[in-house]
């Protein structure tokens, strides 16, 4: 490797310091390859937008197959040729279908995309720094995502089909082409592009921690940082924790697949023949995969609560509620979410005993969460409410908190789990609490950031219309799917016309269909909206909610650096909204005590 | 990912006219051990999931002292003597960073490099001391191990020609074992990702072979750091910026390295 480039990079990093030397920038060191973290920041979003479509456009696809399933779609065979033959979607391509709309969504939308986004754009701005603390590796993390992105789309493409395991690739399934046509190239092809997203998100993720607790502005305390820092950095902490480990899982799956190797092997069958593996155990993997896989529930929800807590108490013009308990609260789902892993895998012959054991601390996991709810409507109570469209968007990432955790507390008990496990209960659990909060709080940041990042309003009226047809659309598809699943019927089967018992579920799927491809349209709104008021929306104002963070003190242009001249200094904590005395609303962190003694509590001085 | 964020990590300057670093400490250097940290759990899933495999199998898994028993130019059987000594290599090689790490203290060019220089020397060591170790462990025993007739697995032992020794310590000789070996199944040598003569489960080979070799690995990158390091320091890269910090950075990922060795030696070698 030539370490000129890298001198070179770091060179140029360094000479943040005397900002007086501004870039000349090309049009390739500005959009592309930028290291600044504003321009990385709409990278991802872009990115992830795109990612986000084509995820939901498969969804569409299947939903197509789950609620008509008797019925020829023509469009079928002209989008997906040999894969929609006579308008019948393939079995197999189903089963893709579900597989890469599941990665797709929780890697590189709402993992990706979210952190990426808004840890990339809020993290130096609202700690007062210039850049985030390697704006090279920062880059790298960018390119490593879309590279990631990229080959995962590839394999769409090819002969035999994307890899088709399920979002949690579980072998012997993932491991042996034999098994299923997507089990061949489509399955390196994703365990590729899963390599090449750890690397990203190791990249991006220490560069956040570092940024967060080496890079803040003087006078910026731990506890003066806005809850949404404090997510990010939880969020960081998380994915620094836990992909190695899938990164492990997935070089070990590797190795099965590529070289011969056991680890997940044994005792297997193939037309009566039997495979060369042996003692292997596929619970192995299902072990290390969950070690990942629970952080990562928190990883995509922690950082649309961080967006939530800052939106909310924002236009409620409120401090918000119990900002030491939102943290606390925080750190112990971080925490409580590596020691819980087991429930995803109560049917796997675990011990009943440690089975209880995960029951017990899964079921810990409600306390924490309850106080950050009850927080979100302390902070609303009697507030002075202003709903603009992030509000909305936040408040629904609320309600969908709270009905989807309910349906947690059942799945997370054994008792209850095993008769529902793996069934459409489960989908529509974890699309309220994880995949559609998420989404709102992506939401949230986008129309609340917006101004931020691009200089422009977004558009209120479609905004609002976004909003509700989304919250319906969301509703409507996920609240009648726990009745599918009480009844029983089992996730990811192609149709269910071959059993009578599941007869009474097929108006309910068409019911979902219906709803599902009503919220679908209603992204439409919001990708137009975006796009257009990128270059053609109102322009904004240097702090157009009247906000107290630090972002909305540098100016709208984007400067490479953020402030001209001296980074602000911190006063005061992130949340003075609606003080009693004050002359306005809402007081920046950058306004020090003395001058505002009228409103100052005993103490602040 | 290692290269990157050691070789970039240099740019330590204060970036910023902000309060004071926690910890002490610029953010290249944390920017490492939050790295390790990371890496750390990628080596302990590895090494949970190994010691959960081979608690499967307790009564077939080999002995490590019967596995690894040669030593260069003796004939006969010198148990873990061989890895004994590789890790002794790389702990020096431990050694001779932290004198170069102090030595960069004072900014003591001279002394920077003849230390880490040495550490390179004792990095090449032991990759090639591994590299013997595969070979052997990859080419195995003249004889092998049988699969016999009734699936039972016997090792031979070339030091006791026609001799059959089975996992519960039991042994068969004589004519009774040549009737064993003329109707065998199976005769296996050295070791695979498939099959192994040590024992009769893959899962043995299939460890030993990823971990150690994720572990050398990472030996590999860490001496290409250090090379580099090495240069930048030759050509006076540091002197200029009057910071030697790039090698204490490398000397952490280099510790690191040697410390998961440790963790690697005693569960492969020594339980």
């Amino acid at each position: 490797m030539s370490t000129h480039s890298h001198d070179h990079a770091v060179d140029s990093h360094a000479g943040h310091d005397h900002h007086d030397h501004e870039h000349h920038d090309s049009f390739w060191t500005k959009y592309v390859f930028s290291q600044d973290h504003k321009m990385i920041s709409k990278q991802f979003l872009v990115t992830a937008i795109v990612m986000a479509l084509l995820a939901m456009f498969m969804s569409l696809i299947f939903r197509l197959q789950l609620g008509w399933p008797n019925q020829k779609f023509a469009i079928l065979e002209t989008v997906l040729g040999h894969w929609g033959k006579d308008g019948r979607l393939d079995p197999s391509f189903y089963l893709a279908l579900v597989t890469i709309h599941g990665t797709i969504m929780v890697f590189f939308v709402l993992t990706g995309g979210l952190s990426g986004t808004f840890s990339n754009l809020l993290i130096p701005l609202q700690v007062g720094a210039r850049d985030m603390a390697s704006g090279f590796l920062n880059m790298l993390s960018y390119w490593f995502f879309f590279i990631s992105c990229a080959i995962m789309t590839a394999s769409l493409f090819i002969q035999a089909g994307p890899a088709s395991a399920g979002w949690t690739i579980y072998p012997p399934l993932s491991a042996l082409p034999q098994a299923i046509p997507g089990s061949g190239l489509g399955m390196t092809l994703w365990l590729i592009s899963m390599v090449m997203f750890i690397a990203s998100a190791l990249l991006g993720g220490i560069n956040y921690v570092v940024t967060i607790l080496n890079l803040r502005t003087k006078g910026m305390s731990m506890t003066r940082l806005p809850l949404t820092i404090w997510a990010f950095l939880i969020t960081a902490i998380l994915g620094i924790l836990s992909f190695p480990v899938l990164f492990a899982a997935a070089l070990l799956l590797l190795f099965d697949r590529s070289f011969g190797t056991s680890f997940y092997l044994s005792d297997i069958f193939i037309n009566g023949a039997p495979l060369a593996h042996s003692g292997g155990s596929p619970i192995l993997f299902q072990h290390l995969f969950w070690f990942l896989g629970h952080p990562e529930v928190y990883i995509v929800l922690l950082p649309a609560l961080g967006l939530a807590s800052e939106v909310i108490s924002t236009q409620s013009r409120k401090p918000i509620f119990g900002y030491k308990a939102m943290i606390g609260s925080m750190l112990v789902i971080a925490f409580l979410s590596f020691i819980v892993w087991g429930h995803h895998m109560f049917i796997t012959g675990m011990n009943p005993f440690l089975g209880s054991v995960f029951v017990f601390t899964t079921l810990l996991v409600a306390i924490p969460s309850a106080v950050k709810v009850f927080n979100y409507l302390a902070t609303l109570w009697r507030a002075n409410i202003v709903l603009s469209p992030a509000m909305m968007f936040a408040i629904g990432l609320v309600s969908f908190f709270i009905s989807g955790g309910l349906t947690g507390i059942i799945l997370g008990d054994s008792a209850l789990d095993i008769n529902i496990h793996d069934t459409y209960f489960v989908v529509a659990h974890f699309h309220i609490v994880m995949g559609s909060s998420a989404i709102f709080g992506m939401f949230a940041g986008i129309y609340h950031w917006f101004p931020r990042m691009f200089g422009r309003m977004m558009n209120k009226r479609a905004g609002y219309i976004h909003f509700w047809l989304t919250i319906v659309g969301v509703y409507g598809t996920f609240f009648p799917m726990h009745f599918v699943g009480l009844s029983g019927a089992p996730r990811r089967y192609y149709a269910y016309t071959a059993y009578e018992g599941f007869d009474a579920a097929l108006n309910i799927n068409a019911l979902i269909s219906v709803f599902a491809i009503l919220g679908g349209l209603a992204q439409l709104i919001f990708v137009v909206n975006f796009f257009y008021s990128m270059s053609r929306g109102k322009k904004a104002v240097q702090n157009p909610w009247g906000s107290n963070t630090l972002e909305w003190t540098a100016p709208v242009e984007h400067l490479h650096g953020n402030w001209p001249g001296e980074i602000p200094t911190v006063h005061r904590w992130a949340y003075d909204y609606g003080k009693p005395g004050a002359d306005d609303d809402f007081i920046p962190q950058i306004v020090p005590y003395s001058e505002t003694t009228k409103s100052n509590l005993p103490g602040e001085v | 990912m290692a290269n990157h964020s050691a070789v970039a990590a240099s740019s330590s300057s204060g970036v910023w006219g902000g309060g004071s670093s926690p910890f002490g400490m610029r953010w290249g250097k944390m920017f490492m051990w939050i790295f390790l940290v990371s890496d750390a759990f990628t080596f302990s899933s590895l090494i949970i999931a190994y010691g959960a495999m081979r608690h499967r199998f307790p009564d077939i898994w080999p002995k490590p002292g019967d596995v690894f028993t040669h030593f260069p130019f003796i004939h006969g059987h010198v148990p873990l003597a061989y890895v004994g000594l590789m890790t002794f290599i790389l702990i020096m090689s431990s050694v001779t960073m932290v004198l170069a790490v102090d030595a960069g203290h004072s900014m003591n060019r001279k002394v920077v490099l003849r230390w880490l220089g040495l550490t390179i020397v004792g990095g090449f060591m032991f990759l090639g001391s591994q590299a013997w170790e595969w070979f052997h462990f990859i080419e195995g025993s003249e004889k092998g191990a049988y699969v016999l007739a009734d699936g039972r697995f016997a090792r031979t032992d070339d030091l006791e020609p026609g001799v059959l020794k089975f996992h519960d310590g039991t042994v068969v000789e004589g004519a009774e074992a040549q009737a064993l070996i003329s109707t065998a199944v199976k005769n296996i040598h050295g070791a695979n990702l498939t099959e192994n003569e040590y024992g009769n489960t893959p899962l043995f080979g299939n460890f030993f072979f990823f971990i150690t070799g994720f572990h050398g690995f990472h030996v590999f990158s860490g001496v290409m750091i250090n090379i580099i390091v090495f240069i930048l320091v030759y050509q006076g890269a540091l002197d200029k910026k009057k910071d030697y910090e790039l090698v204490e950075k490398v000397g952490l990922y280099w510790h690191f390295v040697d410390l998961v060795w440790v963790f690697v030696f005693t569960f492969f070698y020594l339980v």
